[in-house]
């Protein structure tokens, strides 16, 4: 199936001078969900910003279902809901009036059933006739998604959307995007709570510096980088590893008091039973054994470590 | 055609003006009936007729041109600066809508919130004074154009300006000279030669005295040539929104 997002080659440099994207190509399947994780200034939102029509690209090409955002702007944004990051809302308008405005500006007819299924939905029913500077940070984050959502989009890009959102939210938030996807919504989010891609994404992409790193199935992403670490606590505390044990590539750590030992999980043999021998060999008593698995956080400060 | 768009723009516009009717219907109809309070009743008592129309009559056209202008380049300008100033205005950047369709519905709301508050002014100017009008139509097209133009005027000093105080530039310093020494209050032949010659380099007496034209028959300049400067006006207003559009000039990176 061909990819609903197809970014090729994507490049942006501002006038100042700065290159925001060096090169970007990027495919995003249809009803996935992708995260994209990066530090600020990383370049996401600038991708984002040129795939809904905010941001002019310098080079390469963005295509949406087929259509180019460019020339078929009116087919793509049609499909395209954005939450930006920022919440700006219209101080003096109404949480219906704003999102029933959303609605009208995509070329939609009005749809009061709707509109209230997804007030309803957003818990934001009640506060329908609020005037918007009246509301919570939280409520303002709900009402941008519910102007997304007015025109029923069919990729719904979601920059940073649990920013400033507390625990409760950010897990409303994550149920919501579960039902997006189940309903056939395509979602990318950025974000750089790690956790949060862990939790909800399908696949991860990683950018800096306005380059993609990587993307990889979550999973495969976790087993692939995913190092596990044995760490031996040593009873008495040695001054240097034993010769025995230098195949194994351990390091010793904490005055001696430990050693760490890393090893692939995914490989056919961990080694720890023969390293284990091998201590008992060399004469040293343990007093505790503990294994530790990276997370996805390890993986991404790795990676965006080596980008500097 | 986005129609819905245009629709959804526009209305949202009108709506603004609902919430804020004092400052926008209100308060020009304070401030006018004050001019013919002090011009009209006042000094006017006082004066001669001007060209065979008693004085107040004749300042009426010009205070009816002193508010369409403040008003379509106050709207005009407002509309599109504050949602780039709040950064809403990622949703009309993101939308399915062209330039021509975003133009209608911001500049359209302008000028017809220009025309409403005219056309109240002209109400309240026939409450103070006789007031004839010679040629409707005339009257009718001069006030649509001199609207739709103005209010794509302000269109463009919205997208150009950076600050509030940039925003306020045009309606604040340039448009009350222009309108004073526009023949607003005074027939031009009034001025000794030299500054008569200067008037003909200010746009709004064209306007002013067209419009006036349409009253009672009496113009500083041709009704004809008024008539041309309004038209070469808004067809370089909508060139330099053309150019704005395809440069993306302040809106888009």
């Amino acid at each position: 199936m061909a990819p609903i997002v197809s970014i090729r080659n994507l490049t942006k440099s501002y006038a100042t001078g700065f290159t925001a994207l060096k090169g970007v190509d990027l495919d995003i399947e249809e009803g996935e969900i992708l995260a994209l994780l990066g530090p600020n200034g990383a370049g996401k939102t600038t991708m984002i910003s040129i795939v809904c029509g905010i941001v002019t690209p310098s080079g390469g090409t963005v295509t949406v279902a087929g259509n180019d955002v460019i020339r078929d702007f009116r087919k793509t944004r049609s499909i395209i809901g954005l939450v930006p990051q920022e919440l700006t809302l219209d101080a003096f308008e109404t949480v219906w009036n704003t999102v029933a405005f959303s609605r009208g500006l995509h070329g939609c007819r009005p749809d009061p059933a709707l509109i209230e299924r997804i007030l309803r939905d957003l818990s934001l029913y009640d506060k329908k006739d609020t005037m918007l500077r009246h509301l919570s940070g939280g409520m303002r984050r709900r009402v941008l998604i519910a102007k997304a959502l007015s025109y029923e989009p069919k990729v719904l890009f979601l920059d940073e959307p649990t920013a400033g959102v507390d625990v409760s939210l950010r897990k409303d938030m994550w149920q919501l995007v579960e039902r997006l996807r189940a309903s056939g919504v395509t979602i990318i989010l950025t974000t750089h709570y790690i956790e949060e891609a862990e939790e909800i994404a399908d696949r991860i992409g990683v950018i800096n510096h306005g380059e993609i790193l990587l993307v990889e199935d979550k999973r495969a992403l976790m087993a692939k980088l995913g190092r596990k670490q044995l760490t031996v606590e040593l009873a008495e505390p040695v001054a240097a590893v034993p010769e025995a044990l230098s195949p194994y590539g351990v390091a010793l750590r904490d005055d001696g008091t430990r050693l760490v030992y890393e090893f692939d999980r995914a490989g056919e043999r961990t080694g720890i039973a023969s390293l284990l021998s091998a201590l008992s060999q060399a004469g040293l008593r343990v007093r505790d054994v503990s294994t530790e698995q990276s997370s996805l956080e390890d993986i991404f400060v790795a990676l965006v470590g080596e980008g500097k | 055609m986005n129609l819905e768009a245009i629709r959804s723009i526009y209305m949202f516009e009108m709506a603004r003006m609902r919430r804020t009717l004092l400052q926008s219907v209100v308060s020009p109809v304070i401030t006018t009936s004050l001019y013919f309070v002090v011009f009209g009743a006042a000094i006017g008592s006082r004066m001669q007729e001007v060209e065979g129309v008693s004085y107040g009559a004749f300042i009426a056209p010009g205070l009816i041109m002193l508010t369409l202008l403040n008003q379509c380049i106050g709207n005009g300008s407002f509309g599109i600066y504050f949602p780039k100033f709040t950064g809403t205005i990622y949703e009309i950047l993101s939308a399915p809508v062209s330039m021509i369709e975003i133009v209608i519905g911001y500049v359209g709301a302008a000028a017809t919130k220009g025309l409403i508050v005219g056309a109240i002014i002209l109400a309240t100017a026939s409450f103070f004074v006789d007031i004839s009008i010679a040629h409707p139509f005339v009257m009718v097209l001069f006030f649509v154009l001199t609207a739709v133009s103005f209010s794509l005027f302000g269109f463009m000093i919205g997208i150009w300006a950076k600050d509030f105080e940039q925003l306020n530039l045009f309606p604040m310093l340039i448009i009350p000279p222009l309108v004073f020494l526009g023949g607003s209050f005074y027939s031009i032949s009034m001025l000794p030669p030299f500054w008569q010659a200067v008037s003909h380099f200010n746009p709004v007496l064209y306007l002013v005295s067209g419009f006036r034209w349409s009253f009672y028959e009496i113009a500083d300049v041709s009704p004809v040539v008024s008539f041309l400067t309004v038209l070469a006006f808004l067809a370089v207003c909508l060139a330099i929104t053309a150019w704005i559009f395809k440069t993306g000039y302040k809106l888009k990176n």
